[in-house]
């Protein structure tokens, strides 16, 4: 197959991403009867528990829940209408809009060959009832939602930081957290490994990537004007040789000019 | 049998040698540079190519030790994180003197394209580094070349002095 052909003439000048405040639009939101399986599985729930909203978005069920409920519904959902594998769960950060965390449990079932979504919302600081005495794939992604993003999870038997250092400051996947690090990450290995105290010594992280200073020859050395450790620049050339002027010890001397270039693979 | 000459007054073929125990001792040293086997990231994949048959580092006398206590050279290969960034501490701590590092490739020497909180932003801020390599990876001859100039190095060095401080002791 050809890829399609595009116009791509004057394609520099041209702004190549033109809305800057592109908003993705939803994907659209299908009624749960519309699809066999998905109405059958959809009836069951609403008999045993209260469901807020129910869609089908891109084939998969989207089932919303109280937060309280997640337990019995996941046991439901594996005991009773066979999705017995538990492929993600995570949170998202909604905290700016509403102050509270988004929790998906991403469901697949092997026989319907289904994949069902459900999802409930916590307040930040309140917790949510561990799954892993269900599915055991929830035991170390809920010690990652809890490492990364800070959600509490009650009664689980080992809640601890899977991916960062125990004593790490802060939930880094959280929107307010910043990329390059609060001041507990900028220092952290400092302080860990020397101390506070050679914080000053240390100095703190050079965070501009394009940062080239061609008069510094502390941090940099120019290719072939290479001069000592914080030396003035200069621009006589210099030329690195691998070996000494009167050769090495015990080693034969490297004879540029009797080297042979090949022009071809042997 | 195969029948050969030595030439004994020519092409240095005198099987006696004369010079001084520095330099003996430091030739040693220059040409049994065993390097710490620790690879991080990407790096250490041409790391292992450097130490495989086609680019042959054991030519030069790097053989990739698995024990710092038996190791000259580190080779920082790769991202330093700073969950880890302890670890490689220690680990140079364990390195008998003399010891020398190589940071390999950008993330090693200032961080590279991880400008993020979980990355240490170049390794000579908490061990100090001899030779930077530049490249996202460096290729195996970069690393051979660097090898050499640290031979080059070693061999200027003084053999009975205690290694200079640097940076950071």
């Amino acid at each position: 197959m050809m890829r399609e052909y595009k116009n791509r003439k004057n394609v520099q000048k041209k702004a190549y991403y033109n809305d800057r405040f592109y908003v993705v639009p939803n994907i659209p939101k299908e009624d749960p009867n519309s699809d066999e399986i998905f109405s059958k599985d959809y009836k069951e729930l609403k008999k045993h528990f209260q469901i807020k909203e129910a869609y089908i978005q891109r084939g998969q069920l989207v089932i919303i829940i109280k937060p309280e409920d997640n337990k019995k519904v996941l046991s439901f959902l594996k005991d009773e209408l066979d999705y017995t594998f538990l492929s993600e769960m995570s949170a998202n950060d909604y905290l700016e809009q509403s102050g509270e965390f988004e929790i998906f449990y991403q469901l697949l079932s092997m026989n319907k060959r289904k994949r069902l979504r459900l999802k409930c919302r916590i307040k930040e600081k309140s917790a949510i009832e561990s799954v892993y005495t269900i599915f055991k794939s929830a035991d170390w992604a809920e010690r990652e939602m809890f490492d990364l993003m800070g959600v509490r999870v009650n009664n689980h038997y080992n809640l601890k930081r899977l991916i960062m250092p125990d004593d790490w400051h802060g939930h880094p996947l959280r929107k307010t957290y910043p990329l390059q690090g609060d001041e507990a990450a900028s220092w952290y290995e400092v302080d860990k490994i020397f101390g506070k105290e050679y914080r000053d010594i240390i100095g703190p992280e050079q965070r501009d990537p394009a940062r080239i200073d061609r008069k510094d020859t502390k941090n940099f050395i120019r290719i072939n004007h290479e001069v000592p450790y914080g030396a003035k620049p200069s621009k006589e050339k210099t030329v690195q040789e691998y070996q000494e002027e009167d050769g090495v010890f015990f080693i034969d001397e490297f004879k540029k000019d009797k080297s042979k270039v090949l022009n071809t693979r042997r | 049998m195969a029948q050969h000459k030595v030439k004994y007054l020519q092409e240095s073929g005198l099987p006696i040698a004369l010079t001084t125990v520095d330099k003996l001792v430091q030739w040693g040293r220059s040409n049994s540079l065993w390097a710490l086997t620790y690879g991080l990231a990407c790096c250490a994949i041409e790391m292992m190519a450097s130490g495989a048959s086609r680019y042959d580092f054991d030519r030069f006398g790097t053989i990739f030790r698995a024990s710092p206590r038996q190791a000259e050279v580190m080779i920082i290969a790769g991202t330093l994180t700073k969950k880890h960034a302890e670890f490689t501490r220690r680990l140079y701590d364990q390195m008998a003197e003399p010891k020398w590092v190589i940071s390999m490739g950008s993330c090693a020497n200032t961080g590279g394209m991880f400008n993020t909180y979980a990355t240490v932003q170049g390794v000579d801020r908490i061990i100090p580094v001899d030779i930077y390599l530049p490249g996202c990876a460096p290729r195996p001859e970069t690393l051979q070349y660097a090898v050499m100039m640290l031979q080059k190095q070693i061999r200027k060095e003084s053999a009975f002095q205690k290694q200079k401080p640097k940076r950071l002791l």
